[in-house]
């Protein structure tokens, strides 16, 4: 196996060292290290491989939106070394069969490692229990289930999903839309909406279910994972609960961190996400959350589109938008660049609590020797132009078109060996 | 002026301009002199997603007196009912020359993408979307205001205007509120709490939920269509409380004082949110709105299409 030597770059950002990469592991860190592939880091930070725990693969069933080999290649070029699959794909992930197919596939690939995530309730439907436990026991090893895209709206259900996947240290990461609050919503319910004409997706939907979520987590000692939280009362949801010792961890979005509503005026349906873009003041909530470590992860929803689902009226096309290639530079300008994070910071949010959530063993782990070769190579001084064509994924449904960003990731690592070197997909 | 998307494309000098040219054009063509040559080879298409009577056979006389050749492209009988997309509808259009498009749809924002989205070169109307809003209805309505109120001339300032009912679901009471306030009217918005949208207080309008108490000042009443499913979604309870407590009957009209005006976009629902007696009775413009709607979208077009701004 190849060895790599990457040299002139600065440990999660602090402490200056080169690095070995052999055997799939970290097998020296110091300097004047050999090895048969000299990986330039100057001016770079180096992180442990991101954990993504919120991607949509949409393999089986949609394609020619996404497969898992596309979306690994995605996930790698944006530095990550691990992406957790959800399970609304077409069949459901909600059967040890299909969960394994998705693994096997991602094993195939052979460029991250694909968690598959299990659907909660069968089919998505939201009444009955898919069978969690055969996903847990199955090849893919599912810990995280999740009926995203759907709320597990029902508090029954919500509350025996809790408490059955304890017995395998599983997490319930829920998608919090109340759905009557949430009929027909276009956008976020606000100012702009309002003049827009467009249905609102009101704050108080996913407050709602959040509120309730971690009580009934409280009441069954269970663990709760929060989704794509978007709201600044849904932060200061968690906050209390958390205080209140409640074991629940949250998520955040790159495009939650990033855009506000405002940009809905355009009716550009590249915009069009759910849960919606919110306004100024829950972006700066959601920042604070992040920094503070209520929100506990970044994490992208990664969700493409074919462009028929974007090149069309605003009320026609689909939610989601790509985030894989993104997320890094996104929290770098939006968390790094301001002085909210550290770069030892950035490396919990999107790498070691991902993998604890996710309970991923080979991942997230410190860059320490002996540790798996799970590494992204990042500098943050790059300033590109995202040009949608380019992307390594099927979809090209970027929300940052014609952006400028800062930072790129110049080489990639998983499992020790090399899945983006100078940029570009090896 | 290429598009007319919205109300806010509009400035004070823009929307007096285009009143005050469709002013001229009512009276040449109050002349009988036929149809007026100034947009003749020209095509405009009208592409109508949503039924719309009244809208589309304004636009299509507004058009054929401007000697334009007008398609009418309805979704009912056409390629859009098979599922065609906005986008492959529009390039099918530019490719037959459409030199303005005027469109009716029921998702808001689709005149915009139309617009915005390279598909088509030609001028983009907008004749009503979704919920969002119906430019050339706010500039019939202030036409009419106008009319009656300003002696046809210059812009609306001091004029007080109430519009009731769903303001929510209105692209015409958005328009309006825009446009008026522009042509320095004030604007009064009245209805259940629930028909108001979130942000209302941000539009610079005064808004009340008390019908009764919001008349006596004002120089005209604009009363919004309520569909009565609406009660299904729990707006109000039922249409019996709505049109006790928002409809606009004779009582309540006598509250106005003698000089203001009673105006409706159609299409009325008779007994629900005003009373047949209303809307028949002197002091209601609802039929002189839908011929003053003819004269200002010829203004709009000639305007968009046709030569020099301000000269009919």
């Amino acid at each position: 196996m190849t060895s790599y030597v990457i040299t002139g770059g600065t440990l999660l950002g602090e402490e200056a060292a080169d690095l070995l990469i052999e055997d799939g592991v970290i097998s020296a860190i110091g300097s004047g290290l050999k090895g048969d592939v000299v990986v330039d880091a100057s001016g770079c930070v180096i992180l442990p491989g991101l954990v993504d725990l919120h991607t949509h693969l949409r393999e089986p069933g949609r394609e020619d939106a996404e497969t898992v080999l596309s979306g690994s290649r995605a996930a790698a070029k944006g530095g990550f070394t691990c992406v957790h699959a959800m399970a609304n794909t077409t069949p459901v992930a909600d059967s040890a069969g299909v969960v394994e197919q998705v693994w096997r596939l991602g094993q195939q690939a052979g460029l991250v490692e694909v968690r598959p995530v299990g659907a909660v309730t069968m089919g998505l439907g939201g009444e009955s229990l898919a069978e969690l436990g055969a996903m847990a026991d199955s090849a893919a090893h599912v810990r995280v289930f999740s009926d995203d895209g759907k709320c597990v709206y029902d508090a029954a259900i919500m509350r025996r999903a809790l408490e059955y996947v304890k017995a395998f240290d599983g997490v319930i990461a829920q998608h919090a839309q109340e759905p009557r609050l949430t009929e027909n919503a276009q956008m976020n319910e606000g100012v702009v909406s309002g003049k827009l004409g467009l249905a609102g997706w009101p704050a108080v939907a996913e407050e709602a279910i959040i509120a309730r979520d971690v009580l009934l987590a409280q009441h069954v000692g269970a663990r709760l994972h929060v989704c794509h939280l978007s709201t600044a009362g849904s932060v200061d949801i968690i906050r209390w609960a958390k205080a209140r010792g409640i074991n629940v961890t949250a998520e955040v979005t790159p495009h939650h961190l990033y855009f506000t509503d405002d940009v809905v005026e355009s009716y550009n349906p590249i915009f069009k996400v759910n849960p919606p873009l919110r306004t100024a003041a829950d972006v700066e909530a959601v920042r604070a959350g992040l920094a503070d470590g209520t929100i506990d992860i970044v994490a992208t929803d990664h969700a493409p589109h074919p462009s028929e689902d974007k090149d069309c009226e605003w009320s026609a096309a689909a939610f989601g938008m790509t985030g894989l290639e993104s997320a890094l530079s996104i929290v770098n300008a939006t968390m790094v660049k301001s002085g909210a994070m550290t770069w030892a910071q950035v490396a919990e949010r999107m790498s070691f609590a991902p993998a604890r959530i996710g309970k991923v063993e080979t991942q997230g782990q410190p860059l320490t020797v002996g540790s798996p070769a799970n590494i992204v190579v990042f500098n943050p001084s790059i300033e590109a132009e995202v040009v949608p064509v380019n992307t390594a994924s099927a979809s090209r449904n970027t929300p940052y078109g014609g952006l400028t960003l800062p930072g790129q990731v110049v080489a990639t690592f998983f499992a020790g060996r090399a899945t983006v070197l100078e940029g570009e997909l090896v | 002026m290429k598009h007319l998307l919205s109300a806010a494309d509009l400035t004070r000098e823009d929307a007096i301009t285009v009143l005050d040219t469709a002013s001229q054009l009512a009276a040449a063509t109050a002349q009988g002199v036929g149809k007026l040559p100034p947009l003749r080879g020209r095509t405009v298409v009208n592409l109508f997603y949503e039924d719309s009577t009244r809208t589309r056979t304004s636009f299509e006389a507004a058009a054929k007196r401007l000697s334009a050749d007008v398609i009418n492209f309805s979704a009912k009988g056409s390629s859009v009912s098979k599922g065609e997309s906005l986008k492959d509808t529009a390039l099918t259009l530019e490719a037959m020359g459409a030199d303005a498009v005027v469109i009716r749809h029921h998702s808001s924002g689709a005149p915009h993408q139309l617009a915005n989205s390279g598909w088509i070169s030609g001028g983009v109307v907008n004749a009503g979307d979704g919920t969002h809003e119906h430019p050339t209805q706010a500039l019939l309505d202030a036409y009419t205001l106008r009319r009656h109120l300003r002696d046809n001339t210059g812009d609306l300032a001091g004029v007080k205007v109430a519009i009731v009912g769903d303001v929510l679901h209105s692209r015409v009471a958005r328009s309006n509120a825009i446009l008026l306030q522009t042509l320095g009217a004030s604007v009064r918005l009245v209805g259940p709490p629930t028909l108001l949208p979130f942000g209302v207080e941000t539009w610079g309008c005064e808004v009340s939920y008390d019908l009764d108490s919001s008349l006596d000042d004002v120089d005209a009443v604009m009363m919004l269509r309520v569909q009565r499913e609406r009660m299904n979604a729990a707006y109000f309870p039922s249409a019996h409380e709505y049109s006790n407590r928002y409809g606009l009957n004779s009582v309540r009209a006598a509250r106005m004082p003698d000089h203001a005006i009673v105006m409706h976009p159609g299409p009325m629902n008779r007994g629900m949110e005003i009373t047949a007696d209303v809307a028949d009775s002197p002091r209601s413009v609802i039929v002189e709105q839908v011929s003053n709607g003819v004269s200002v979208r010829m203004a709009v077009l000639y305007l968009l299409l046709g030569g020099t701004e301000g000269t009919a």
